[in-house]
């Protein structure tokens, strides 16, 4: 899949952009990459804006990435378009509660360029 | 005052994680893998793997003490659940800059913005491997947000915790200490 149009919610600055050089490294052909610094704001983006890929942290402040998530599929936003939450929670039990609100996968900080590719590449594939 | 702020926003970050969620926290007891919880040997698995994966550099134990030059940075990344607490990184204000500098592939002349969220993250990405290193502890116990803090000549004082890890690390020149401290466990 070329030109892809890509999401990154992440409360930190440093992290969207390091999840972002990941994707570049991974050898994803990014068109357009739009940030949003928390759930809400990033629900405002998907609104205005086509996407092709969307990924998220959990912990953030005022609304967290699995109820951005959960708005997203509730206000059916973006339908279709695969999400990956990336999060230093690793239990089964956040993983679970991600795949439930949505979730087409998850990916545990600290990560590799490598692990990206694997977890994202198939799922653009697939849409 | 802080470490109570960062860990009452880790607990209420917790509680919100749904009914079926409590209900098996109040199942699980940390209480019998004190041993496990504590064991040093996970804080140094930690640090080594995240500077590894996320600054491509080889971190090791360094039994120095580790001398805050001037500024210090510190993230303070509070633990709430079956376990309360806090991971503390702490480093000089040049070993900040230089860590940002590797996470971000960004020069900087000062403790900016930017340097001091790659160090919150730092904090963060620290405190998640940690607790996920003992399966019940990572399924029970939430992370705040980080807070960080600049300045000069200040410490961390925790009244009796139940147990404290605190371990220098040195990468190349520079060095930094991240501290565990617990002060609740169920």
């Amino acid at each position: 899949m070329s030109e892809i149009r890509t999401l990154i919610v992440d409360d930190s600055s440093v992290m969207r952009k390091i999840v972002e050089r990941s994707l570049r490294q991974a050898g994803l052909d990014l068109m357009v990459v739009h940030e949003a610094g928390s759930g809400t704001e990033g629900l405002d983006l998907l609104r205005a804006k086509a996407v092709d890929l969307i990924l998220t942290d959990i912990n953030m402040p005022s609304m967290d990435g699995l109820e951005f998530l959960r708005q997203i599929r509730a206000q059916n936003l973006a339908p279709g378009v695969p999400v990956v939450m990336i999060t230093t929670e690793s239990s089964e039990e956040h993983v679970k509660q991600a795949i439930m609100a949505g979730a087409q996968g998850y990916i545990r900080k600290p990560f590799t360029a490598e692990q990206v590719k694997e977890r994202v590449l198939p799922l653009l594939t697939a849409a | 005052m802080l470490l109570n702020g960062v860990r009452n926003a880790a607990i209420a970050r917790k509680q919100g994680g749904g009914t079926n969620e409590m209900e098996h926290t109040m199942a699980v007891s940390l209480r019998e893998s004190v041993q496990l919880v504590s064991d040093p040997r996970n804080l140094d698995a930690s640090v080594e793997e995240v500077f590894q994966l996320m600054l491509g550099v080889a971190c090791r134990r360094d039994s120095g003490p580790v001398l805050h030059e001037q500024e210090s940075v510190t993230a303070v990344v509070g633990f709430g659940g079956l376990l309360s607490g806090a991971c503390v990184f702490r480093s000089s204000g040049s070993t900040a800059i230089r860590i940002a500098g590797l996470m971000t592939g960004m020069e900087f002349d000062e403790i900016d913005d930017t340097v001091k969220d790659a160090i919150g993250e730092i904090g963060n990405m620290l405190a998640g491997a940690w607790k996920g290193k003992v399966p019940d502890l990572a399924a029970n116990c939430g992370l705040s947000v980080p807070a960080v803090i600049t300045g000069r000549d200040y410490n961390l004082h925790v009244q009796a915790p139940e147990f404290q890890l605190h371990h220098a690390y040195r990468f190349g020149e520079s060095s930094f200490d991240v501290t565990i401290v617990c002060d609740g466990l169920q």
